[in-house]
């Protein structure tokens, strides 16, 4: 053991004597700094920040809609009140655009959980809340697709046992999480039948590991971002009212 | 080596033994100790302004002039500082949707960061996107597992930087996250995605054996730690490679008590820390090193 020891401890000088110069690593001290409310602003800094700022909060400050209560991704297990809010205005702001251009009704919408970027806070609801919700430019798009491949969908939402925002569609599940119920606006899924299902071109893609969309019979692009869709939509309203409902349950 | 040389050291190094680590500061007279001082952000977003007042646990915290006022003051008591970023600069606040990164990166350039890396996010306005913004950003891009050869990035990033303060060579590399199945292809386009335990490998053996570097830090935008096997994070990397002092992580906007000490392949310690994101944290490591060839490595103490 001491041999061994005397080994390494050559070896370690032999390497360090080559070197200039001979430094060692002794201590190794880490720590995180809260940049904290009590930190005085650099001026230069705040100076230099201040025209962009002024530009971006007076074009996104004015009040569009109010919010009763706030509204957070992490507030309930299937489906969320914010999820199912914003799943049912993409639908509500995309379906009569997508109808006037091809004659057909979107039958669903999905999104995904991990696109909710922020929360909807209790208060004022300005341009600046849709875009900390929807900071991404992802457009909706509509993805003409078969039954088949909705039951797909239906078994990545099963799997994925998470609120991604879903409209139009009821989904039930047991214990085991196998599905006893699902529903695209109140019927059964149909295998041969196409179905019209808006969504985002990332997810569309591929994004989240959503495979299912491919292959599609046919890609409807509606150069409608999801953000001002939200605008749009909160523009229309006075109030907004997301609830949690049963569009995607667990029974046990 | 001369033989004679060999026998005298491994005298010492006998004492050494026979001693212990106590006896040490008695071999040497005026022992310097150089200090290096590492402070690092990651997927800070966008996030210029602190957050506001109503803003749940985030409320009032960061902000760039804030942090810049924090960056300066550790300077000033150490100028041996390097400032680093491991990714996601880009997209969160309407900063990004109005100006493209612009601001994000300008700002970087004032606060003198010294590196970053790549993000997933900094994909979101395409390689176009990123590359539009480059004239602004006056630090490099490190990134050693993306091939960026048949798009417009090409020759605009580097696998690795060697930065040398007081004297020491820390070498600097960056590693980013697999595209596929996050980033739209439309917007990574033809941007080759290489195996990050093996760009590791390659870089720990350049920085450590070629360019002789005395620290050896990843830039990793991995994220820390997956529950599946084979999904690498930071922990695995860790784990996987030798001669890594630090990997600065980001991606899972992780929030660390403190840095994470992990064993490498050699059963070294080191480091892995993430700070959170949105720029509410700094990171701060601080490494000190003897001016002592009589001090074996195993000897670093780590005080997280």
């Amino acid at each position: 053991m001491i041999f061994k020891q005397l080994i390494a401890c050559t070896c370690l000088l032999f390497l360090a004597s080559c070197k200039t110069p001979p430094v060692s690593l002794s201590k190794i001290e880490g720590k995180e700094i809260p940049i904290s409310e009590e930190i005085k602003p650099d001026q230069d800094i705040a100076n230099f920040i201040k025209p962009y700022h002024d530009h971006v909060t007076n074009t996104l400050d004015s009040v569009l809609a109010y919010a009763p209560d706030t509204y957070n991704k992490a507030n309930g297990k299937y489906n969320t009140a914010i999820g199912n809010f914003m799943a049912d205005a993409i639908y509500e702001q995309s379906n009569p655009i997508f109808k006037r251009r091809t004659g057909h009704d979107i039958d669903f919408v999905l999104l995904n959980k991990g696109g909710i970027r922020a929360q909807i806070t209790k208060g004022d609801i300005t341009s600046n809340t849709a875009y900390e919700i929807m900071p991404f430019e992802n457009s909706i798009v509509v993805a003409a697709i078969k039954g088949k491949n909705v039951n797909e969908a239906l078994t990545y939402l099963r799997k994925a046992k998470t609120a991604h925002p879903i409209s139009k569609l009821k989904l039930v599940i047991n214990s085991d999480f196998n599905i006893v119920e699902a529903l695209v606006k109140g019927q059964p899924v149909d295998e041969n039948k196409t179905y019209y299902v808006a969504t985002n071109e990332y997810l569309y893609n591929g994004g989240d590991n959503m495979t299912f969309f491919r292959p599609s019979d046919s890609l409807y692009v509606l150069n409608y971002k999801l953000r001002n869709a939200l605008i749009d939509y909160f523009t229309k309203v006075d109030t907004i009212n997301p609830v949690i409902d049963d569009r995607f349950i667990q029974i046990k | 080596m001369k033989r004679r040389d060999f026998i005298q050291q491994s005298t010492v190094a006998t004492s050494l033994v026979a001693l212990g680590g106590l006896s040490l500061s008695s071999f040497t007279t005026a022992t310097k100790t150089k200090k290096i001082t590492i402070l690092h952000t990651n997927d800070v977003h966008s996030h210029i302004d602190p957050f506001g007042p109503n803003e749940g646990r985030n409320a009032n915290l960061g902000g760039v002039a804030k942090r810049a006022t924090l960056i300066d003051s550790i300077r000033l008591d150490n100028p041996n500082t390097l400032l680093l970023d491991a990714g996601d600069i880009f997209q969160g606040t309407p900063y990004f949707n109005f100006y493209g990164g612009e601001l994000e990166f300008k700002l970087m350039s004032k606060l003198k960061y010294d590196a970053a890396t790549i993000g997933n996010h900094d994909f979101d306005n395409g390689v176009d996107g990123l590359y539009a913004q480059l004239p602004h950003a006056e630090f490099p891009f490190l990134i050693s597992n993306y091939d960026f050869t048949n798009t417009i990035m090409n020759t605009h990033t580097k696998p690795y930087k060697v930065f040398i303060k007081d004297g020491l060579k820390i070498g600097v590399f960056g590693v980013g996250i697999k595209l596929h199945g996050l980033v739209d292809p439309a917007m990574y386009k033809e941007t080759k995605y290489l195996d990050p335990i093996e760009a590791a490998q390659e870089m720990t053996r350049v920085l450590k054996e070629q360019e002789q570097c005395d620290l050896i830090i990843c830039l990793s935008h991995l994220g820390y730690k997956y529950r599946t096997e084979d999904k690498i994070d930071d922990l695995k990397l860790a784990a996987a490679t030798k001669n890594i002092d630090l990997i600065i992580g980001g991606h899972t906007h992780t929030f660390l008590a403190k840095p994470t000490i992990v064993e490498n392949i050699e059963g070294k310690n080191m480091l892995v820390n993430q700070v959170g994101c949105y720029g509410i944290n700094l990171g701060k490591i601080d490494f000190y090193f003897d001016d002592n060839k009589n001090k074996a490595a195993e000897e670093t103490s780590i005080l997280v």
